[in-house]
């Protein structure tokens, strides 16, 4: 394959106070599916919204099918052959599958064809989808797959995927694959975004490993081990976690028949939920982010009242206690947004100790702010966590994600917990930060504190939880220790893939 | 085309400038506004801004200035408690009003009995007059989702009928030959809110006014309550996270500006105004809320925003009286101030590209 789709020579995009891309150059042949590796903020995202035509390179060249290319919006990439599946979906719930594809289409046919179209390039990719189906109704995997149709629907001969999987269950992955594999080999060209080593091993022809806006280097992934290519994606040597086996006491948190209505109509619920947690144990849940995650945390950390007797702690009915008692009881929280959520975006780091720690630290005196406290508080965190921070008058929204979500957990693991729930800890938050946290939380545990942590990454969860069990449309599965549970285990208690059969 | 770019970090410097180059900017505006009206620009400028404060009769002008510049940093400071938290009380004119009938009509049901505590039990019910009022909005809102905007609003015209029910019928005087309006409270000691020091202008409102830009500065920068109010404006999640009940922060927002604005109609039915008539509100209520936003929602801030928006209104009314001008023109330039000191905020904030992104 001398042939060469897409090529790409010194592109550079600068923001204000960081160089996001520079002089990044690749080239990508047709039909082959092409790796961009790199930790958070090492570029990928820009560099391919470059290549989609919503942000315009600051310097440098684009070449695709030996022409120059100069996308100046996304619809001239689409109408060049480039078509891209973002990780955030761009549906409308309430509409259903071949509306939200029309909506996408410059001129969308008559709806009747548009659904047999749908129909057909479904089944033809393995890719099972009912165009009357109202999106709210979808699974994840299910949205990703309109969105995928919506694609293919073009031609696409080069199609952009931006961190797929991270939605999907191990047998959705198998399903995705199995589809990439087949557009690979009628010739479309698959540049494929990821920072999950083992995926691109699986899938991937050529890798482009970015670090820091620059490409440090170039392989074929399945040549390279993946801890060979978490050194070349980090650039050092790669701490794994050490994990030792602690006694577990007595249960410190108890959930029991916990039910909620849904927020919004196509909000997910919770349905019957009982788990029990003891103390210096952490119990892993899994699941893809908007089965009831968020609701959980919601209700376990005291943001959303739930009925009497459904929630306990230490023997005691906590079920009608906001956050700031459950503090004091020593049940915190670090919920999954931490922009907005978890902290505010416009107020000093010191400022943002006070959003949970007025409880459990003295920074507030009568009432009144202990700033000298407050400051030396996030001082501790700063140090302790190492967050790369000039100093803890900066704003929250200032710092990179994993910095503040190092922030976050060292502000709750600070005030010594006796119960820590926390959503997607280490979310977008690159190697070395998340193996630094996933280590505070295991040491949390064996100072014997009793930890939930919900996660989308079940390598993670694999690595630091003691059971395991699955969140999925608002149902728990029971746990199960996680020493000995496989892949395809863990897959079943997602849910398998979901919608698989095919529609009538 | 042109496009405004966030700035990445706001000078300091120019968003405590601002409001200084916006007044220079609403002179020179002005000025030129003035001399097509065939007027001397500059003595305009002068009858506006200088007079009031250092010219002839000074001494009256600037008592004026603290009888009009009272009532609007005590309901500015209310109301910028809420407009922080993200709850928009835009009916502070009704509050107003209704905090000057009860507190009024205790006196005038007492009359002609004298007491020290009457004045002090007047304050009190027109505080929990107001409150009252502003309760309205925040139970609808809190119950049914209502908007507090449009139902704080709209109460403001029910507040303004109910006014003139009681002017022309249970509070009017009984010996005042028919003509509607009450009895005159400057005429009964216990309930008069005479001058504290003859001349000055000082009443209590003015020391409430006071009062209010110290308790609001503390409870906002120094008192948890007033943080987790600051982090329910910025991040109404983090709030709750951070154990804020929206339903009570509601509440509370409400009732405190609803109090400070009833508390503001009754220093002044019982003391500059005098009586309850159809038409004792001026509209305070509303220029609040141009003073609170003026003021950067911060309480001293909103003392200087008050003041200087009382001089244009005393200044206005002289340049009216000595030189002539219309009173559109005067308004004009009071718009002027708003439109200049919010464009010139914008730019602090943002930066102007013209053309397009380079490709």
């Amino acid at each position: 394959m001398t042939e060469i789709l897409l090529k790409i020579d010194g592109l550079t995009k600068a923001y204000p106070g960081v160089v996001a891309n520079d002089h990044v150059g690749f080239s990508v042949a047709p039909g082959e599916v092409h790796a961009l590796l790199g930790e958070n903020g090492a570029g990928k995202s820009t560099l391919v919204k470059m290549i989609y035509g919503l942000v315009k390179p600051d310097s440098g060249t684009m070449e695709f099918l030996g022409r120059p290319y100069t996308p100046a919006e996304p619809r001239a990439a689409r109408a060049a052959g480039v078509a891209m599946v973002f990780q955030h979906f761009s549906l409308f719930e309430a509409l259903n599958v071949a509306e939200n594809v029309a909506l996408g289409m410059e001129n969308p046919p008559p709806m009747r064809d548009l659904a047999k179209r749908i129909r057909e390039i479904s089944q033809a990719y393995g890719l099972p989808l009912d165009p009357a189906r109202l999106v709210g109704d979808l699974s994840a995997g299910e949205r990703q797959r309109v969105e995928i149709v919506r694609c293919l629907l073009q031609d696409p001969k080069l199609l952009i995927m931006d961190e797929p999987t991270s939605v999907l269950t191990p047998q959705e992955v198998e399903i995705l694959f199995r589809t990439l594999r087949k557009l690979s080999s009628e010739g479309t060209a698959i540049l494929y975004i990821s920072h999950k080593l083992e995926e691109i091993r699986t899938i991937c022809d050529g890798a482009t490993i970015l670090r820091g806006g620059k490409v440090v280097g170039s392989c074929i992934p399945r040549e390279k081990s993946a801890r060979e290519l978490a050194e070349m994606m980090v650039g050092g040597e790669f701490a794994a976690t050490e994990r030792v086996s602690r006694p577990f006491g007595a249960p410190m948190l108890e959930v029991k028949g916990l039910s909620l209505a849904p927020l919004s109509q196509f909000g997910p619920s919770l349905k019957d939920i009982s788990l029990s947690i003891a103390a210096g144990e952490i119990l892993g849940i899994g699941g893809v982010a908007g089965n009831g995650q968020e609701e959980l945390l919601a209700t376990l950390s005291g943001e959303r009242p739930s009925a009497p007797g459904t929630v306990w702690m230490k023997g005691a009915d906590i079920s009608a206690l906001g956050p700031n008692p459950r503090r004091a009881l020593g049940l915190m929280s670090a919920p999954e947004e931490r922009l907005g959520h978890a902290a505010v975006p416009n107020m000093s780091l010191t400022d943002n100790t006070l959003l949970t720690g007025t409880i459990r630290m003295p920074l507030v005196k009568n009432g009144f702010l202990n700033m000298a406290e407050a400051k030396a508080f996030a001082e501790d965190i700063i140090r302790e966590f190492d967050v790369r921070t000039p100093g803890p008058w900066v704003a929250a929204r200032a710092l990179s994600g994993g910095n503040l979500q190092k922030f976050v957990i060292g502000r709750e693991v600070l005030q010594k917990p006796e119960v820590l729930i926390v959503n997607q800890p280490t979310w977008g938050v690159d190697a070395a930060a998340a193996a630094a946290i996933r280590r505070a939380l295991l040491r949390l545990a064996e100072k014997g504190a009793a930890l939930i942590v919900i996660s989308q990454d079940l390598d993670e969860l694999m690595e630091i939880a003691d059971r395991f069990c699955a969140l999925n449309e608002g149902r728990i599965s029971a746990p199960r220790p996680t020493e000995g549970l496989t892949i395809d285990e863990i897959g079943l208690m997602l849910g398998g893939a979901h919608g698989m059969e095919v529609p009538a | 085309m042109i496009r405004l770019v966030k700035r990445p970090m706001p000078s300091k410097f120019w968003s405590w400038t601002t409001p200084l180059v916006a007044v220079i900017a609403t002179m020179i505006a002005g000025g030129l506004l003035f001399a097509i009206l065939g007027k001397n620009p500059v003595e305009a400028i002068r009858v506006i801004f200088w007079d009031p404060l250092f010219g002839p009769n000074a001494d009256y002008f600037r008592s004026q200035l603290l009888v009009k510049a009272a009532p609007l940093i005590l309901i500015a400071c209310g109301l910028a408690v809420g407009f922080r938290a993200g709850i928009w009380n835009i009916g502070a004119e009704g509050q107003y009003i209704i905090g000057a009938i009860f507190g009024a009509s205790l006196a005038l049901a007492v009359y002609p009995a004298e007491s020290w505590f009457l004045f002090p039990a007047m304050v009190v019910l027109g505080a929990i007059g107001g409150l009252l009022w502003g309760l309205i909005p925040a139970l609808l809102k809190v119950v049914f989702g209502t908007s507090e905007i449009l139902v704080s609003l709209m109460l403001v015209y029910v507040a303004q009928n109910l006014l003139a029910y009681m002017a022309f019928g249970p509070l009017k005087n009984p010996e005042g030959y028919g003509f509607p309006g009450s009895r005159n409270l400057q005429g009964y000691p216990s309930a008069f809110n005479d001058e504290l020091m003859a001349g000055t202008g000082v009443h209590w409102g003015v020391l409430a006014a006071l009062g209010a830009v110290v308790a609001i500065y503390v409870l906002m920068q120094r008192h948890i309550a007033g943080f987790r109010i600051r982090v329910a404006g910025e991040a109404p999640r983090a709030a709750r996270y951070a154990g804020v009940v929206p339903a009570r922060l509601i509440v509370f927002c409400l009732c405190l500006s609803g109090a400070l604005a009833g508390m503001a109609g009754l220093f002044e039915v019982s003391g500059p105004s005098g009586q309850i008539t159809d038409s004792f509100n001026v509209g305070y209520g509303y220029t609040a809320i141009i003073v609170a936003f003026l003021g950067r929602l911060h309480p001293v801030g909103i003392l200087l925003a008050g003041l200087l928006m009382a001089l244009t209104y005393i200044g206005g009314d002289m340049a009216q009286l000595m030189l002539g001008l219309p009173s559109a023109a005067i308004q004009v330039f009071q718009g002027m101030l708003l439109f200049f000191l919010l464009g010139f905020d914008l730019l602090t904030n943002y930066r102007i590209r013209i053309g397009g992104a380079r490709a």
